[in-house]
């Protein structure tokens, strides 16, 4: 099945031929990556490698120097996916002297959706005892989660999430996986950063990206295969050494 | 553009300003601290400056503190990320610009209320014209305040360029606009710029007020000149707010 863009229709974030330079230095070169759905998709990598201006492209922000990046259908950014994309930014961009509710209910009035939505939100990212607090009153991990509450609340079928779970402890970390396992589960589609490598587990497939380039795109069975790993982090310091060695051998 | 989220923006800058208590508490009793120190400086001059220069002060006050405030306020959202966020929900750039236009308006006619009634009462600012106009010229030269502030936004980097400009934008407006040498009585050039500057017809219309009884037809070009320059700094402003970054 494919639709008139030539893709499969089912590849809900496209990205092709993906070239992005950022204050002169070539970030991503020519990248090239699909997204199914109903996955999540986990990007994984050194920070500096292009994790997050691959973020910002998928989500229309990004001035791109050539290539497309297509979401649900379409061009990354267009109007009609301003209600179906959800985006979390790496660092919190909450309101520090509003509360987490005021925060939410501004997101969710900028969105259009009404009633409980901004109750589920927050309970959702576990802030419902904090609701009522000041961000700024926060500490780091509430102050995330009340960002990732702000993406949550239009409920978007597709979720960019630029490292979500950053300094949090194991168990809000194991929930907040859980839930964008629920999420996925319903049919939406996530693409979601980190560079923990213990959350490689919980994800459908791993795109490695060091440099601007794809190291690896599977799924972790293939990946620990391949490199003959037993786990990610060990896998991905495996693709490293590999590619360092073969760059150094076409040296 | 949509209003429901126009709205939503102003309501939620208004509501972030309303936690500030010492912020509102600023913008509310500086302008009467400075126009009483006026009063004051001026109580036993032969002539009376103060209804000379006070109502031009009153044209000059929301106009700062509003391109201040605005200017610190949006710079702050290109830098947390939250701008960033808001630019990929259906958002409008109108609708941030407006947002941000009416909570600072609503802000300035409170100042300008309270300024106005300060200087006409415990301060005896003789008003020959109605005191409502002075409360409306008050808001056009915040709104205007607002929209450079916003306009300048875009080309500061830092809080510290931001609270810079203020001084760039403004103090050149200060000197020109009538207040220390009548306007006719500038070198010629400096008459000519003085002549596009919009403070000038803000201070203008404010001593139109003070000094006549019907002085509506004085003042109405001189808000539809300040018009043009909020419409010019708020499209040049926009300009400034991109979807895409580098």
């Amino acid at each position: 099945m494919t639709n008139k863009s030539g893709t499969v229709a089912d590849d809900v974030i496209v990205v092709e031929g993906l070239r992005v330079v950022r204050g002169g230095r070539e970030v991503l070169p020519d990248l090239t990556v699909r997204v199914p759905r109903g996955q999540v998709v986990g990007l994984l990598g050194p920070s500096g490698g292009g994790k997050s201006t691959l973020m910002r492209a998928v989500v229309g922000v990004q001035v791109i120097e050539r290539g497309t990046v297509r979401v649900l259908g379409e061009e990354a950014g267009s109007p009609s996916l301003r209600h179906r994309v959800g985006y979390l930014t790496q660092a919190p961009s909450v309101y520090g002297d509003l509360s987490v509710r005021h925060n939410v209910a501004y997101l969710a009035r900028v969105l259009g959706v009404g009633g409980d939505a901004v109750d589920r939100a927050i309970a959702a990212v576990d802030l419902t005892d904090h609701a009522d607090v000041r961000v700024e009153n926060l500490s780091g991990g509430q102050e995330s989660r009340a960002n990732l509450a702000c993406t949550l609340v239009g409920d978007p079928d597709v979720l960019v999430l630029d490292e979500p779970t950053v300094g949090l402890d194991p168990v809000l970390r194991r929930e907040l996986w859980d839930l964008f396992r629920r999420l996925a589960a319903q049919g939406r589609t996530l693409l979601v950063s980190s560079h923990v490598m213990d959350e490689a587990v919980r994800c459908d497939r791993l795109v490695l990206l060091r440099q601007g380039r794809i190291l690896s795109d599977s799924t972790l069975p293939e990946l620990l295969e391949r490199t003959g790993t037993t786990d990610a982090e060990q896998a991905f310091l495996a693709l490293i050494d590999g590619a360092d060695r073969d760059g150094g051998e076409a040296a | 553009m949509n209003p429901r989220i126009t709205l939503a923006t102003a309501g939620r800058i208004l509501r972030q300003l309303r936690g500030d208590h010492r912020t509102v508490a600023l913008m509310l009793v500086v302008p009467c601290v400075l126009l009483g120190l006026l009063a004051w400086i001026y109580a036993d001059a032969p002539i009376d400056v103060f209804d000379r220069i006070g109502p031009a002060l009153l044209g000059v006050f929301p106009f700062v503190v509003m391109f201040v405030v605005t200017s610190v306020a949006t710079l702050r959202e290109r830098t947390s990320g939250t701008l960033e966020r808001l630019l990929t929900t259906p958002l409008g750039k109108a609708d941030l610009m407006l947002g941000y236009a009416l909570a600072f308006g609503a802000m300035a006619v409170a100042q300008a209320v309270v300024a106005t009634a300060f200087s006409v009462w415990p301060a005896g600012l003789d008003i020959a014209g109605p005191l409502w106009l002075l409360v409306v010229i008050a808001l056009f030269d915040a709104l205007l305040g607002t929209a450079l502030g916003l306009l300048a936004s875009g080309f500061a980097r830092t809080e510290f360029q931001a609270v810079q400009f203020m001084p760039a934008f403004v103090l050149p407006q200060f000197l020109l606009c009538g207040l220390l040498v009548p306007r006719d009585q500038l070198p010629t050039v400096l008459e000519w710029i003085s002549n596009v500057l919009p403070l000038s017809y803000a201070v203008d219309a404010m001593k139109d007020v003070t000094v006549q009884t019907h002085p509506l037809p004085d003042v109405v070009p001189s808000l539809a000149f300040i018009a043009l320059w909020i419409a010019a700094s708020l499209a040049l402003g926009s300009l400034t707010l991109r979807r895409r970054t580098p």
